[in-house]
């Protein structure tokens, strides 16, 4: 099993009434809310957890990107990812990702991908959302009914970036390049291991079988209601004569470990309310504009046909429907153990992204369960998929003699410069 | 009842498209209809029969708003107008009169810039195309189906039966149909419309010397007459424009008769 500690970076302060009197947690959220010298506190703190769980022995750490939101303050998880790469030399650095239609000229993502992999001696998971429709559509203006084609395209520019050892043109419908040549190239050949985060479209699961790369559902629903899609990913897998690598597979699940069943509610629960009621309040209007979805996925019925009764579930959900429904696992080690297991055994899943900092969760709080996860959980939950112990087709392949972050400029200074030890 | 037929053609692209007919026994020359967002309704355009009373009427249901696919192959505005020209075309229309409405307006405008000679007359019914920054429109693509026909109808229940046609939304396949067809008409309408409906059609309107007319509800909630309709009339010098006041967006259902006329006024003079 891996496991990735993955940071949204909400913003801690939207108010108690905040879905009660604004639209949206995303898109047209208020500007008031946001404080840059908060923020200031807030990128450390978050960038600090995530070198934290590099540290007690999370195999990755991972981060995305969400524009105009209030639970995620990263437009550029390539910003957060570079000062992750200085600062940590072990764990993967997954960024679940670059939302590849949006980059004018996509090429710029297989540019910063290849400077990130380069940077972090070849640690790099190259995630490439299609993007919620939020963030592409209204945020970023992309005409609905082309999202799909024009991500289409940037995939194969970046993908054909990476592999030719030759300029080439690319005579592309939404990019027309005459030389594209890029530089740097990332360390991992043919290229870092692609993840691909779906939300229910039922193209992305062909999308990633016919091309090996990682599906990762990212869900705040649970694994329980996250059943159905990866179900449906697997029978292609299966349709398409593929192993059943569980590597194939990713899923994204909210986690909170306490000592025991008890202190797991008391210290966590307010915070997951924070994060359900307040930062999931999403306009079902930005959520499913006509065009994003092909006409397969909805006939599929894959998706919730009614997002305004989805958010009306999310303000009514208290700590025990949460846990029940598996929205959250948590609890003491061992319940959280144990129902770790029933999730990746019902998922088939060998990479789980850990939600384990959560809503307007403190550092403390943070931190303490991250430890109790790496000390009492993890240790007992690795060797899950013996029989798939050396599938590392999808895990990132760090160059051996790759920089440290302990290194120092003392030992670098012409002699006789500098203070004296 | 309507006394509408269909017709189906296939454009020189190979697009296979259905047009209602009216009045095909009728003298005097043709007019062409693109219609608006909602689409066309086949038993119910009673702005489509007043006029087929005195000529024919040819009513194109727009790629991604019928039965037929292959709406994939119109992706930008050029090939929207093109598509326009094209089913003029298919249909052995000779400068006809082209009425446009709304997201139909703005596609009838752009034929109309492209070859202005080719048409007897122009009218523009509340039609997309122009953007005025102070008055930014209201965004179509996030407004819930359920909230559409107040936005569009000043009469909102007629609006509600006309675009639910009757569907029992407690039934499970029936939202599912309803989801697909909303999906394909938006989906289509918000690669010129989406997320600003302005595509530069400004640019080229000084091109449009076809004898142009303006026609806006008055009390149109999704382009409001007041300030687009000057808009459109200081950008078309020698059009006029009539407004009904009472009418909301879907004119030609909330006030037939007066939209009726306001064209017949129009075109009246010029068959």
């Amino acid at each position: 099993m891996k496991f990735v500690w993955f940071n949204l970076m909400p913003w801690p302060d939207l108010p108690d009434d905040f879905r009660e009197t604004n639209r949206s947690v995303w898109v047209d959220i208020p500007q008031k809310y946001f404080d840059p010298i908060r923020a200031n506190t807030v990128y450390h703190e978050y960038m600090d957890q995530l070198e934290f769980a590099d540290s007690v022995g999370f195999d990755g750490i991972g981060i995305n990107e969400h524009h105009q939101n209030g639970y995620g303050i990263m437009p550029s998880p390539n910003i957060i990812a570079a000062g992750l790469a200085r600062r940590t030399s072990r764990a993967a650095i997954a960024v679940i990702g670059n939302s590849i239609a949006l980059y004018n000229p996509p090429i710029r993502v297989a540019e910063e991908f290849a400077m990130l992999d380069c940077i972090s001696g070849g640690r790099l998971l190259a995630g490439f959302p299609v993007g919620t429709a939020m963030d592409t559509n209204f945020c970023y203006g992309q005409i609905p009914a082309l999202t799909r084609d024009k991500y289409d395209e940037a995939h194969r520019l970046i993908m054909r970036a990476w592999a030719e050892d030759e300029p080439f043109a690319f005579d592309g419908k939404y990019n027309q390049l005459r030389y594209v040549n890029c530089w740097p190239k990332p360390i991992q050949q043919p290229h870092p291991p692609v993840y691909i985060p779906g939300g229910g479209s039922v193209e992305t699961w062909d999308f990633c079988v016919d091309h090996d790369y990682n599906y990762s559902y990212l869900s705040f629903s649970g694994y329980l209601a996250g059943r159905t899609l990866l179900q449906g990913y697997w029978d292609r897998v299966a349709e398409k004569n593929k192993d059943e690598s569980p590597y194939r597979g990713s899923f994204a699940q909210i986690i909170c470990v306490g000592a025991d069943d008890a202190e797991a509610e008391e210290l966590y629960a307010e915070h997951m309310l924070y994060f359900f009621n307040r930062c999931l309040h999403v306009d079902p209007g930005f959520a499913d504009p006509p065009g994003y979805r092909t006409v397969k996925t909805i006939k599929a019925g894959v998706i919730s046909q009614l997002r305004a009764s989805a958010q009306q579930l999310y303000t009514t959900l208290t700590w025990k429907d949460l846990v029940d429904g598996g929205f959250v696992i948590a609890g003491g080690p061992d319940t959280v153990r144990e129902r770790m297991e029933d999730m990746i055994r019902t998922l088939h899943v060998g990479t789980v992204f850990c939600l384990l900092h959560m809503g307007n969760m403190p550092d403390w709080k943070t931190r303490y369960s991250t430890q109790l996860f790496a000390d009492k959980v993890m240790p007992s939950l690795r060797s899950m998929w013996p029989e798939w112990e050396h599938d590392d087709r999808w895990w990132c392949h760090p160059t051996e003699e790759r920089v440290q972050p302990e290194a120092t400029f003392a030992d670098r200074l012409r002699p006789g410069i500098g203070p004296t030890p | 009842v309507s006394t509408a037929t269909t017709r189906t053609i296939t454009t020189a692209r190979g697009l296979e498209c259905e047009v209602q007919v009216r009045g095909a026994d009728a003298k005097g020359t043709p007019i062409v209809f693109l219609h608006s967002l909602i689409g066309l309704f086949h038993d119910d355009e009673p702005l489509l029969d007043a006029l087929a009373a005195n000529r024919p009427v040819y009513a194109p249901v727009w790629p991604g708003f019928g039965a037929a696919l292959g709406e994939e192959a119109l992706e930008d505005m050029l090939d929207f107008t093109l598509h326009g020209w094209d089913v003029l075309t298919s249909l052995g229309l000779d400068r006809p009169h082209l009425v446009g409405h709304g997201f139909g307006g703005m596609i009838a405008a752009e034929m109309a810039a492209l070859a202005p000679t080719s048409l007897a007359t122009l009218s523009l019914l509340a039609p997309y195309g122009l953007w005025i920054d102070a008055h930014p429109l209201v965004d179509p693509f996030t407004v819930s189906p359920f909230d559409v026909p107040k936005l569009l109808f000043a009469d909102a229940d007629r609006g509600g039966a006309l675009l639910s046609g009757g569907s029992d939304f407690t039934d499970a396949t029936a939202i599912t149909d309803f989801m697909v067809g909303n999906s394909r008409r938006l989906g289509m309408a918000g690669k010129v419309l989406f997320p600003i409906p302005n595509r530069r059609l400004s640019k080229r309107l000084y091109r449009v010397t076809t004898p142009t007319t303006i026609i806006w509800g008055g009390a149109d909630g999704l382009i409001p007459a007041d300030p687009y309709a000057a808009q459109w009339e200081a950008r078309l010098p020698g059009s006029t424009t009539a407004i009904i006041p009472a009418a909301g967006h879907q004119l030609g259902h909330d006030d037939p008769a007066s939209t009726a006329a306001a064209i017949a006024r129009h075109v009246g003079s010029r068959t």
